[in-house]
Parts: C-alpha cells; sequence; structure tokens
C-alpha cells in the first residue's frame, strides 16, 4: 500500500471526524462550547508540557520520559513554599521556576552530559530511572497522598466568570492565559532572541553550529531548563486544579499523543497537538463516557495509535531520509 | 595438543558448548537446580532470613520474560514499553480460560502464549511505517490501552477488584506449594533459555540481528523488515504471556496495578543491567533485580528496630536505589553484567598471565 492509500484515508478520517464533530455541535450546542473552552484550556497546559518536550528532543534527540516528573516535582516545590514557609503565591511560582531552571542544569550536568555518544535506549533508560529517582524523593519528603492548594488565594478563587456565556473558574481563565502567555514567550525567544536563534540553530545541525562558534552544551543545558521551567508551570496549574499527588506524574506521558501528533521534532506542531488532544480528550469525556466509562483516559492513545499508522511522523514532524 | 580454542570448521564454531567442560558445569548446575538446591532451601532461609524458594520461583518466572523482552529489545533493537501489559495478557487470558471456560491448565499455558503474541503482533504493525522512537511510542500506547481495558472490563477480568486464580494442575498433579511450582518454573525457564539460545542459529534470529544492527542495509539485501520484526514481536510477546501466565498461577490472585508500566519499566530494567542481546544477561538480570528487591526487603525488617523511620521511607528508597542502580549501571557498565562475566572468564582463563 503505497503512500497515496494513506494520504486518502487521512483527509477520509479528519473529514469524517469534523462532521461527527459538526453533528455533536449542532445537537446541543451549549454541551459542545462548554466542551470545548474546557478541552481549550486543558490542551493549553498541554501544549505547555510538550513545547518543553519537543524542545529537548529537537536540540539533543533526547526522548524525556522524566517529564512527567519535571511537572510533579515543580507542583510540589510551590505547594510546600506556600504552605510551610507561607510565602505569597505570586512569589512561591516564581521561586518555583528559579527552582527548575536550577534542576534542569543539574540533570543536564550530572546525568546526560556523561551520556552523550552513546545509543539511545540507554538515554532513554537514564530518563526513567530519573524519573523514579525524582518520584523517589518526592515520596520522601511529602508522602504519599493527595494534598490540595489552599483556596483562599485572592485572584483565583473568585467567583465563576463567563465566558461565550458558559461559567468558568477563573483558574482556568488563569491557566489559559498563562499559557498562551508563555507559549508566545517562548516564540518571541526563539524568533529574536540571539540564545533561541543558537537553539534553533543547534537543532537543525549540531556539527555546522559548532563550528560556527555556538556552544552546543550550553544550548542542551538551556533547553534543559526550558523543558523543566514549562513543565513546573503545567504542573502548578494542574496541581491547582486536581490536586498535587504522585498522580501527576502520569500527566507527561499523556503529554505524547501530543507531541506525536504535531511530529516529535516540531515546536509549532506540539503546541497544535497539545491542544488537539486536549480538545479530543474532552468530547470523547463528553460523548463516549455513557458507552465505555472514562474512555477520556486512553482516548489520547487510541490516536495515536491511529495517527501513527497513518502520519508517522506526525503533521509538522522531518521525515527522515535513510540512508546505508 | 592445541593449548586454548582453535575451531577447523563452521559447524565448530556454531556449536553452543564450546568444550565438553562448560557443558559438564552446565550439566552439574541443571542438576542442582533439580536435585541439590531444593533440599537445601530451608538451611538457606535459616542463613539469608529471606524466603529464598520464592525468590527463586519469581527469579525463573522473570528469567521468562527478560528473554521475551531481550528478544525484542536486545536483539532486534526494538525499545518495548509495554512488556508489562503483555505480561497481564497472558496472565488474565490463562485465568479467564480455567475459571470460566473450564480449561485444563496444560491448554491455558499454551493459549496464553499465542493470545499475548497476537496481541503483541497487533501493536507490532505500526512498525510496517515507523523506525525507532516513534515505534517505542507505539508501545507504550499498547501499555495503556491494555491497561484500561483490563481495568474496565469488569465483567472478564474483576477490573479494580481483581480475580482469583486457581492452582497450575497437569493430569491430577496439582501444583499447590512452593517446591512443586518451583519445578514447574524451573523446567519451563530452562526450556525457553534452550529456545532462545538457538533462535539466534536460525534464520528469523540472524535476521532479527541484522534489522537492529543496520535496518536499512538489512533491507537492501532482502530482510523482509516488516515480517522479522512482527515476527520478533510475536516471539517475544508469546515468552511474555507464559510469564504472566505463570505468575498469575502462583501468585493466585491477580490485579490490573500488577501490570502497570512500572513492570515494562523494570523488564527494561533487567535486560540493561543483565546485558542487551545477551542470554546470560537475562539471567543474571533477572537475579540480580529479584535479589535486590528481597535484600532491601530484609535490610528494612532487620534495620527497623533500630531506625523505625525506614520503614515509613521504604518505598522511596527502593524507587531511588532503582534509579540510581540503573543510571549507575548506564555509566560505568552500559553492557551489563553478561559482559563482566565475560571479562572475569577471559582473566581466569590466562591467569596468573595477563596476555
Amino acid at each position: 500500500m503505497g503512500e497515496r492509500f494513506y494520504h486518502t484515508l487521512g483527509w477520509i478520517l479528519l473529514a469524517s471526524f469534523v462532521g461527527v464533530l459538526a453533528y455533536l455541535c449542532t445537537l446541543n450546542p451549549t454541551k459542545f462550547l462548554e466542551l470545548s473552552l474546557y478541552g481549550l484550556v486543558l490542551g493549553s497546559i498541554y501544549a505547555l508540557v510538550a513545547l518543553g518536550f519537543a524542545l529537548i528532543y529537537k536540540s539533543t534527540s533526547i526522548l524525556n520520559l522524566a517529564q512527567g516528573e519535571f511537572l510533579m516535582v515543580g507542583a510540589y516545590i510551590c505547594l510546600s513554599l506556600i504552605l510551610q514557609f507561607q510565602i505569597h503565591f505570586i512569589w512561591a511560582f516564581f521561586i518555583t521556576l528559579l527552582f527548575s531552571v536550577f534542576l534542569g542544569l543539574a540533570v543536564e550536568r550530572l546525568v546526560l552530559r556523561p551520556l552523550i555518544g552513546e545509543p539511545i535506549i540507554s538515554v532513554i533508560m537514564v530518563t526513567i530511572a530519573l524519573s523514579s529517582i525524582l518520584k523517589g524523593m518526592v515520596i520522601m519528603f511529602w508522602g504519599n497522598d493527595i494534598r490540595p492548594f489552599p483556596k483562599d488565594i485572592p485572584f483565583l478563587a473568585g467567583k465563576p466568570f463567563p465566558v461565550f456565556g458558559v461559567p468558568m473558574a477563573p483558574i482556568y481563565i488563569w491557566s489559559f492565559g498563562l499559557a498562551i502567555f508563555f507559549l508566545l514567550l517562548f516564540a518571541v525567544f526563539f524568533k529574536l532572541s540571539r540564545t533561541g536563534i543558537a537553539m534553533r540553530a543547534t537543532a537543525s545541525n549540531q556539527q555546522v553550529s559548532q563550528s560556527m562558534g555556538i556552544s552546543v552544551k550550553k544550548v542542551f543545558a538551556i533547553s534543559w531548563c526550558v523543558a523543566a521551567v514549562v513543565s513546573s508551570v503545567g504542573g502548578i496549574i494542574l496541581g491547582y486544579i486536581s490536586g498535587v499527588g504522585i498522580t501527576l506524574s502520569f500527566f507527561g506521558l499523556k503529554v505524547f499523543p501530543a507531541v506525536i501528533l504535531g511530529g516529535l521534532d516540531s515546536i509549532l506542531g506540539a503546541i497544535i497537538g497539545g491542544v488537539t488532544i486536549g480538545l479530543l480528550e474532552n468530547y470523547s469525556g463528553g460523548y463516549l463516557d455513557h458507552i465505555i466509562p472514562a474512555v477520556k483516559e486512553v482516548f489520547p492513545f487510541v490516536v495515536l495509535v491511529i495517527i501513527l499508522f497513518i502520519k508517522p511522523y506526525g503533521l509538522f514532524g522531518k521525515e527522515e531520509i535513510e540512508r546505508v | 595438543m592445541p593449548s586454548g580454542l582453535f575451531h577447523e570448521n563452521y559447524s565448530n564454531d556454531e556449536r553452543i558448548f564450546q568444550t565438553l567442560w562448560v557443558k559438564g558445569w552446565l550439566w552439574v548446575f541443571i542438576l542442582f537446580l533439580f536435585f541439590g538446591f531444593p533440599f537445601i532451601v530451608s538451611d538457606l532461609n535459616k542463613i539469608l532470613r529471606f524466603n529464598v524458594l520464592h525468590t527463586a520461583i519469581l527469579t525463573g518466572i522473570f528469567v521468562i520474560g527478560a528473554h521475551g523482552i531481550n528478544i525484542l529489545t536486545g536483539y532486534t533493537g526494538q525499545i518495548s514499553l509495554g512488556h508489562g501489559a503483555f505480561m497481564a495478557v497472558g496472565a488474565y487470558t490463562s485465568a479467564i480460560l480455567m475459571t470460566k471456560a473450564g480449561f485444563p491448565f496444560i491448554l491455558s499455558l499454551p493459549c496464553a502464549g499465542l493470545l499475548t503474541a497476537a496481541v503483541g503482533m497487533v501493536f507490532g504493525v505500526p512498525s510496517l511505517r515507523l523506525r525507532g522512537l516513534y515505534l517505542c511510542i507505539a508501545t507504550l500506547a499498547a501499555q495503556f490501552i491494555i491497561e484500561f481495558t483490563i481495568r474496565r472490563w469488569t465483567g472478564l477480568t474483576g477490573g479494580t477488584q481483581g480475580m482469583f486464580v486457581p492452582y497450575a494442575a497437569i493430569g491430577g498433579f496439582i501444583f499447590d506449594n512452593d517446591k512443586k511450582f518451583y519445578y514447574l518454573v524451573m523446567v519451563l525457564a530452562i526450556a525457553t533459555t534452550a529456545f532462545t539460545k538457538n533462535l539466534f542459529r536460525t534464520k528469523p534470529g540472524r535476521a532479527f540481528i541484522a534489522v537492529r544492527d543496520r535496518y536499512f542495509a538489512a533491507e537492501l539485501i532482502g530482510v523482509n523488515l516488516f515480517k522479522y520484526r512482527i515476527l520478533s514481536f510475536g516471539i517475544s510477546s508469546f515468552l511474555a504471556g507464559i510469564a504472566g501466565a505463570l505468575w498469575a498461577h502462583y501468585i493466585s490472585l491477580i490485579i490490573y496495578e500488577q501490570f502497570t508500566i512500572h513492570l515494562s519499566i523494570k523488564y527494561l530494567a533487567i535486560v540493561i543491567i543483565g546485558g542487551l542481546g545477551s542470554v546470560l544477561g537475562g539471567i543474571f538480570g533477572s537475579i540480580f533485580y529479584v535479589g535486590l528487591e528481597q535484600l532491601l526487603e530484609v535490610m528494612s525488617k532487620e534495620l527497623s528496630a533500630s531506625f523505625p523511620l525506614l520503614i515509613t521511607y521504604f518505598v522511596s528508597i527502593k524507587e531511588i536505589m532503582f534509579g540510581l542502580i540503573i543510571i549507575l549501571f548506564l555509566i560505568f557498565e552500559p553492557d551489563g553484567l553478561a559482559a563482566r562475566w565475560r571479562t572475569v572468564k577471559a582473566y581466569w582463563k590466562l591467569w596468573p598471565f595477563s596476555y
């Protein structure tokens, strides 16, 4: 079966999918709008975490399976700053981001640099080992149970706010705004700043950029920092919405479908993939839940398998040209 | 008389047992496993202060599963993050066939293997168009989809309640205690080891290695990539299914929580610690890993009297140790225990001379 077959199949699937959504929309517009809005919020968090993921893959070709643990650690740090040190949420947030920068640096320097040039499986395994260590430390310091964020943070705890007639808690609006803000920030960073341009150059060709005087080691370190920072932001938002617990680390694995949909090495793809998967997850939860309970937990992975069949390199991924 | 090992023709070179000496020791070891070990277990229990027989059975089961993932990851170069779920398929198939369809154990065990092989092959189909990391993520999807199915298909699998598994029995002989089960596991573990060792002296086995080393070149010289990748997925998950079924019959209560992504990761760790692409590696890795787990448990029990906090931190210490050991192995001994074994053997062969 040739490429054209998959191409046609892809378009047919997409068209029928849009058709189904349009039908559902006319069936019950309010429900559809509500699902879409919440899906968009969830999707923007996915996009944020997926951005960090794609960035690491693009510049260092490492599949970071410890992304979810970065998220969890960030949420726990922020929470204990607020609860134990009585620091205001805003400051706790920024201190957490600072901490994430150091976490990213430490991980890159201590664990991943010794493994440069080793086979892929070693590098993947090292990120798995890292996730295990981080998880162990979190259990050691904070125990096993889910802890909620304090609900008296002034601007997050207000009354639900109507968006297109759908009442939404302020945290959802804030998280959407925050995610968009960080995505834009990084877009500008990659487009205009010197470091951002160096990172894009390294991603496109390591050897050439090294010979042009770019420090590839520094780029690797910055990639890990950025990934840790965006994960922490995602972690704090998710932690506020659903409580801080070990289960937060699963979010890192659920980001895979988003990254794959966009293509592993495309940052724009990660964002689009993240939003799409967030929407799909919510639609499946809203419309299929009475047929298969809790289907939304697994739906992104089903989508993932379908995407892998039809577009193996995602929507925007670079197709590898293979030579012997 | 030759003063070393010299091969005069190809059949000589391809022999499994290069010398009579090796073959002899292997037989001594196997005889010890069957007629020596079970009889000194009670003494060992006293010395080592943990249930040695239980450890040996777990090791045997893990050896079977580790050979499975080694065939796929170590020999075909395909990282699998779904072996925990494949084990679950085997475990539940055997349990359901025995309790609900009334199959005898002797039929349900191979059925468990075959169904797992089929499931594994289905999730291997994306390899038609996928390479490397993308396929690794496909196996991750397999893990989650299978786990979800088991958790939610309450009518068949008991869902979050889990299900009871009857004892394994062949004819009228019921494997209802550890000692009997030990023999069953050992026979199967040795058979699996022999199978894996021999697999790589056949055409498919050599094709697997070619696919791992240079898949593009392999395709050019006529190795059908898709066929051999699927075959590798099939054999690998067949063994995972057998291991899962044995595990189910041994622990006799199975819940989906025993087969999460952590189990898949454990398997990857075992083959990395033991040595990827080496039959001995699967065995060493399993012994090391299961032994380490038992040791940590014993240590925490022994030390809990003087350090009561240790029990509270036990889970986290275990996680951290697990991670540290993998990282240390990857940095200092990337080829695993099997490579260390070879260097030690080479050293003693020439001792006391260095060349």
